[in-house]
């Protein structure tokens, strides 16, 4: 039953993940970030009750308090005191403004990253852990296409988190979960670089007033 | 002193010198206290490095190669003969530039182009920079190397970004997300050499790099080479390899001139010194998956000869000095990537060799060049013509720094370089022509632009000429870095050669 919860936990993340990608309202994406470190959270619990390992525990805790609570709210108020999304008007002909193509690519992207991982499901003492490997490869390259699309300063930031998310998700279910020490340093790196994206976007909108990154573009060749 | 107490103050001797010098207040003092710290941890890199050699140098103690390590830490950290190098190098260069830095630094705070509060955050960064350089060299837990390059990352964006100015502030965006997007990708690929290495060994164990190289023959083949490429991506893009490397020219030519050194010379070596200890890993792996056993060699060989090309050609669109001298930096780390893909012995060593002397002649590049702005106030190649009469002592230093860097022959580059062509001719002849006509467009294209700024007459429209000169001291690391370069281009003691040879065993074997 755990893992039937579990495997269900998986879907739900590759979806949020989708849904990060399509949504334009940073708060709306903030939230959805949040829902998704909840579902990681919640995998993580399993994979700990499942193999009795104390030390995922204590990831959980890791997860909560970083993901669900402190870098949403993090994020929350940069938004309220920087961010200005109806400042920023995409193009009809940016992929953000034709969330269909978006959708079809995004689902090109899951289908190549099964295609990548699957046939190494022989690996895996389960074939479940083979299918939610690849979605967690899927998580990470639907990261990176949002950074790629979405043109706001923040949606970086929160693309980057997505990211780290699905490497952490592929960490727990390829070994369950990196050594403690590599964990708390990973943490306190991510930590420390979201500090970093704050202290940039003040940087950028004190510079240029906006936090639409299509207006640094003074270093070009 | 024995070699643990050694390498414990060194290891911890940078987060000391941050904390130092979060707290004190007078510049001057700072800017020395930078160099102190940077200077105890040169002193004791020679101290580790003498330790090391007297009590691994006799052959019947030392079957192979991979037994001439020392463990700290219950395994997490090592040294070895790779890393010892890659340690010289960091910490010759941090303090030297910490020296430069001391009068550039100074010299900026009188013109008000930076805040005492800056001041202060510059020196915390320079320290805890070379603490996380450290780290990632001592790491035996692949997991720290990735902490350590990422923290190395996180403390330069601030670095980049200390002037303000709008396009210090693009610029330090543009290597913040490029690095860090890289980095996520390599620490993926981490995960996926841990999962590899875990079904053979225990949990604790799989981590660390030296219990990884024993049982390396028995991985998994094809997650070892999906791993890999996302290794060679995410370690590459801090290495500068071409598709990867847009935040490079950036950071170089909005950075200050001490930082432009320090990422010159330590960062892209540190991300190169990572890679190679993936590379020695993939090597070992038994399979036939995605034709595997060259799959290494492949991807260095393409991508580094892909960026040495197209460098040497960017090198004549640039108007800028620093930018310039960016993609030199690109140009030569990807012929270094090249030699490293060649699979040698040989090719190994002489791409050790190239790989050391680069970094002291491009951080000569970058300090002399910091001089000269201070002279003329502008990168703007255009706008600055005729320093051989306005000073002659850095009009020479640009020139050998320039011909230095360009391969000329006397050169420490140039004498890598030659090694490196003379083993390409013997496994791929054609090659040659193709290495041979991209030194020489680069060596173009550098003098090109270089020559009018010695050379000419000084014009109306150029910069408006300050009349102070340089510091006496401050083109003493230039000059020391590149006296150094051409002793190794002449004549290579013997001990270094031996020295080169273990590490190359190291890569190759």
């Amino acid at each position: 039953m755990l893992v039937n919860l579990e495997l269900l936990f998986a879907a739900l993340i590759l979806l949020t993940a989708y849904m990060l990608l399509i949504q334009r309202r940073l708060g709306a994406m903030i939230y959805t970030f949040m829902w998704q470190s909840l579902l990681l959270a919640g995998t993580t619990l399993i994979e700990a009750i499942i193999k009795h390992e104390f030390a995922l525990y204590f990831s959980v805790f890791l997860v909560v308090v970083f993901k669900v609570i402190f870098i949403p709210y993090f994020l929350l108020r940069l938004n309220e005191e920087l961010g200005d999304g109806s400042k920023v008007q995409y193009p009809p002909a940016a992929l953000v403004a034709r969330p269909f193509l978006l959708s079809l690519i995004a689902v090109a992207v899951v289908l190549f990253s099964y295609h990548l991982l699957l046939p190494l499901h022989h690996l895996f003492l389960t074939m479940i852990n083979g299918n939610v490997l690849a979605m967690a490869l899927a998580v990470v390259l639907l990261g990176i296409l949002l950074m790629i699309t979405h043109r706001k300063a923040i949606s970086h930031a929160l693309g980057f988190m997505m990211i780290e998310n699905g490497i952490f998700f592929a960490a727990l279910i390829a070994t369950s979960g990196m050594p403690m020490v590599v964990e708390l340093g990973v943490a306190f790196d991510v930590l420390v670089a979201v500090i970093l994206f704050g202290v940039s976007f003040f940087h950028i909108s004190s510079n240029i007033d906006s936090l639409d990154v299509d207006c640094l573009n003074r270093l070009r060749e | 002193m024995t070699i643990h107490i050694i390498f414990w103050l060194l290891l911890f001797t940078p987060f000391v010198g941050c904390i130092a010098l979060a707290v004190v207040e007078k510049p001057t003092f700072g800017t020395v206290l930078n160099l102190c710290f940077a200077g105890i941890g040169f002193i004791l890199t020679i101290a580790l490095i003498v330790k090391f050699w007297q009590q691994s140098l006799d052959p019947s103690v030392v079957p192979s190669v991979f037994s001439a390590t020392y463990f700290f830490a219950r395994q997490h950290f090592f040294i070895d003969g790779l890393n010892l190098l890659f340690l010289l190098l960091v910490t010759f260069i941090s303090t030297t530039t910490a020296w430069f830095s001391r009068f550039f630094m100074l010299q900026n705070l009188r013109e008000r182009r930076i805040t005492l509060r800056r001041l202060k955050l510059y020196h915390l960064l320079y320290q805890a920079f070379l603490g996380a350089m450290m780290l990632a060299l001592f790491a035996n837990n692949l997991g720290v190397m990735w902490v350590a390059i990422e923290g190395a990352t996180l403390t330069t964006v601030l670095l980049i970004s200390l002037y303000r100015t709008p396009e210090a502030i693009e610029a330090a965006w543009k290597y913040f997300i490029l690095c860090i997007v890289g980095i996520a990708l390599a620490l993926f690929g981490t995960v996926l050499v841990y999962f590899a290495a875990q079904m053979l060994l225990s949990s604790h164990e799989a981590i660390l790099w030296s219990e990884m190289v024993r049982y390396a023959a028995n991985f998994n083949p094809s997650i070892t080479a999906i791993a890999f490429i996302f290794i060679f991506v995410g370690y590459g893009t801090k290495v500068g390899l071409v598709p990867l490397h847009n935040w490079l020219p950036d950071a170089y030519s909005e950075s200050p001139g001490p930082v432009s050194a320090l990422l010159a010379g330590l960062l892209l070596n540190v991300a190169l010194y990572c890679l190679l200890r993936f590379k020695i890993i993939v090597d070992l792996v038994n399979g036939n998956v995605l034709n595997q056993n060259h799959l290494v060699q492949y991807l260095f060989f393409g991508f580094g000869l892909f960026s040495f090309v197209f460098a040497s050609i960017a090198m004549h669109q640039q108007n800028n000095i620093k930018r310039l001298f960016s993609y030199s930096s690109i140009q030569h780390l990807g012929f270094i990537t090249f030699a490293l893909g060649l699979g040698t012995h040989e090719a190994a060593q002489a791409a050790l060799l190239y790989l050391f002397v680069h970094a002291l002649v491009k951080s000569a590049v970058f300090t002399n060049v910091g001089n000269i702005m201070h002279l003329t106030h502008t990168q703007n190649m255009s706008k600055t013509h005729g320093l051989m009469q306005r000073c002659p002592k850095l009009a020479w230093l640009l020139l050998l720094s320039t011909l230095s860097i360009a391969g000329l022959p006397l050169s420490g580059i140039f004498t890598a370089e030659l090694l490196t062509l003379l083993i390409t001719f013997q496994l791929y002849p054609w090659l040659v022509l193709v290495l041979g006509c991209g030194v020489v467009i680069g060596l173009a294209g550098l003098l090109r632009n270089v020559q009018p700024m010695i050379f000419g007459v000084a014009t109306v429209s150029d910069a408006v000429a300050v009349t102070e000169g340089p510091v006496r001291f401050s083109m003493a690391p230039t000059v020391i870095h590149l006296v150094v370069a051409l002793i190794l281009g002449i004549y290579l003691p013997p001990f270094a050669a031996a020295w080169l040879a273990h590490a190359a065993r190291i890569i190759v074997n």
